[in-house]
């Protein structure tokens, strides 16, 4: 298919579409409200089902009622609306139903405001409901990878019956740049819907979907299920992307948005004479701990820029390991790092490592 | 009397619709008659391999246990929600939601009565036993005026803790809601109409006309601090007057099928 212009938003919900989704549940929250909007033209269209509920608290949970009929399903929404998903989505993740999620994140804590940010990583890789779980966190830097991570997000949710959110931020929901979506993948039929869904227990033992364990001992066994399942995933599923890296001295590790932005602030670096690259992590949860370490051992500094706080570089602190001083830009409330920002920093770390000798 | 004269004729069993699981129900306690009457409404419409359940956090949390067919367990007061979802992508299933007065009436309020005024195609089974049971006799939403409870050690006191919540009263008020009618499980006479309704609401979903939901006026003996019997008394003497039986909502629409 030819690439088209396509707005953020708009483009993963018509992926998510064409990846099967048979069913949306949502409520409207800029900055993702496109894709919302989208999905309440589209899916009617399709004969699929489109809802758009009284709270995010709602959509979750019809989401998850979804998700236990064995179709796939997906709702979109921003830092605010993702809290109010919490509950449900530990009580999914309880359940082991795959479900996607999209959260355009957007400034922060509280109303905050609608700009982009990366202030939601602790809440949405670290788990953010209650109770041991880690969702599968999936980072794009363009419209083009949201689209992709998208429907990846819907083979990854069934591979291992767990929830996969895709975390991009404002800038990226909101942009138009050029991109090309998937080929139409058909809904699965009644007959095709997973063994364990509840469809009416015609000619078979009833199928129960439930997150309680009472008895501690079996609680125990479910969660050491989920921990074999978390291993399987940081085994199999570890994605980044490099840029310059072979003889760097300086490495910068970013994602999203920030990792976009990086890119051109090293390039503009390497024309500066400075051993600058970037590691892009696209997969937050796993983690490319190991791959970051290796880094860290080849190179004399690492920064970290991030558009919140500083909440990634912890998870870069403990792949580190001491190995390589680590040093962290940030840009919170929703403004957005400029290039010529990140080179400055590169160009301070260049000082610091030439005064080291 | 030959013994070709001695026919066995069984006029009492156990419903298909229900396992035969022993209930982890307090001794007294009605949720095992409400279970009962769903049951034989399920298998005398021959839907139970077509019906899909949600469960409350409750008592009846484990409610799958005890129902033979399939079923999800909901969070807190989400079960209209989680219906929702289970209906819209299995439009052709019967689906219901069990729950209790601090589930649906406290914090489930947004979920069901945004299901009631969305219409949507689910049927409702709502336990008022005006306490919370689990957690060991809190106020409900539902708790009498001057009721004592655990939460409430004085009694309910309207100035500091409000006033009780009328479900039926509130979401009958909803173009959405078809069949809203309230029950009691205190007596005989009660329970065979409770059993009517219980049917009339799984026969308006089958006929697609849209949200149904059945008030049962419950006991709850542990919690009240009552003998089995007392506890029936009790429903009678003090709870239909707060919660008056009745047909809040009939659409024009409900044929007569099922009965009333």
């Amino acid at each position: 298919m030819a690439k088209e212009l396509l707005k953020g938003n708009v483009a993963f919900a018509e992926a998510a579409i064409r990846a099967g989704c048979e069913a949306y549940f949502g409520y409207p929250i800029t900055p993702q409200t496109e894709a919302l909007e989208h999905m309440s033209k589209r899916m009617p269209e399709l004969g699929r089902v489109f809802l758009q509920a009284e709270s995010e608290v709602a959509a979750i949970n019809m989401v998850y009622g979804a998700a236990c009929a064995g179709v796939r399903v997906m709702s979109s929404s921003s830092s605010p609306g993702v809290s109010l998903m919490m509950e449900g989505l530990s009580y999914i993740a309880g359940s082991e139903v795959p479900v996607v999620l999209v959260d355009i994140m957007r400034g922060g804590p509280g109303l905050g405001n609608i700009a982009p940010s990366q202030g939601d990583y602790n809440q949405i890789v670290k788990g953010g409901g209650h109770g041991d779980y880690r969702p599968i966190v999936l980072a794009p830097a363009t419209v083009q990878e949201l689209i992709d991570l998208t429907v990846e997000a819907f083979d990854l949710a069934e591979k291992y019956r767990c929830i996969v959110i895709v975390l991009a931020d404002g800038s990226l929901g909101q942009m138009m740049e050029p991109a090309e979506l998937p080929p139409m993948q058909a809904v699965r039929s009644l007959d095709e819907r997973p063994g364990w869904a509840l469809t009416g227990a015609k000619g078979r033992d009833p199928n129960v979907i439930t997150s309680i364990y009472i008895d501690p001992s079996k609680e125990e066994v479910f969660n050491r299920k989920l921990m074999d399942k978390q291993a399987e995933i940081e085994a199999n599923e570890i994605r980044y992307r490099e840029v310059l890296l072979d003889d760097a001295e300086i490495a910068v590790v970013a994602f999203g948005t920030a990792g976009r932005i990086v890119q051109s602030a090293v390039k503009a670096a390497q024309q500066e004479g400075i051993k600058v690259g970037l590691m892009r992590p696209i997969s937050l949860y796993p983690y490319p701990f190991e791959r970051v370490r290796r880094i860290a051992e080849q190179v004399k500094a690492v920064l970290v820029v991030e558009m919140n706080g500083g909440q990634m570089v912890d998870d870069v602190r403990i792949a580190v390991e001491g190995k390589a001083p680590i040093s962290f830009y940030g840009r919170m409330g929703g403004m957005v790092p400029l290039p010529d920002e990140v080179l400055e920093e590169i160009r301070k770390v260049q000082a610091s490592i030439a005064m080291a000798g | 009397m030959t013994d070709k004269e001695l026919v066995e004729s069984l006029i009492y069993t156990k419903p298909e619709a229900l396992t035969s699981a022993v209930t982890h129900y307090c001794p007294g306690c009605t949720h095992g008659i409400a279970h009962r009457l769903m049951a034989e409404v399920i298998d005398e419409m021959g839907v139970r391999e077509e019906t899909i359940g949600v469960a409350p956090v409750g008592c009846s949390v484990f409610a799958y246990d005890y129902f033979n067919m399939d079923f999800a367990e909901a969070a807190h007061g989400r079960a209209p929600a989680m219906a929702t979802g289970l209906k819209r992508v299995n439009p052709d299933k019967v689906v219901f939601t069990y729950q209790g007065d601090g589930d649906l009436a406290s914090i489930g309020a947004a979920e069901i009565m945004h299901a009631a005024g969305r219409g949507e195609n689910i049927t409702v089974i709502f336990i008022n036993n005006a306490i919370y049971g689990m957690t060991g006799g809190q106020m409900a939403p539902t708790t009498l005026p001057g009721q004592r409870t655990t939460s409430t050690p004085l009694g309910r006191d309207v100035k500091v803790h409000g006033f009780p919540l009328r479900m039926c009263e509130i979401l009958s008020q909803l173009d959405g809601a078809v069949y809203v009618v309230r029950r009691s499980l205190h007596n005989v006479a009660n329970i065979r109409k409770a059993k009517k309704a219980i049917r009339q609401a799984f026969e308006v979903q089958r006929q697609g006309l849209g949200f149904s939901m059945v008030e049962l006026l419950s006991s709850c003996p542990t919690n009240w601090g009552m003998s089995a019997a007392d506890a029936l008394k009790w429903i009678e003497e003090h709870m239909l007057a707060a919660y008056p039986l009745g047909d809040y909502k009939v659409s024009p629409a409900i044929s007569k099928q099922g009965g009333n």
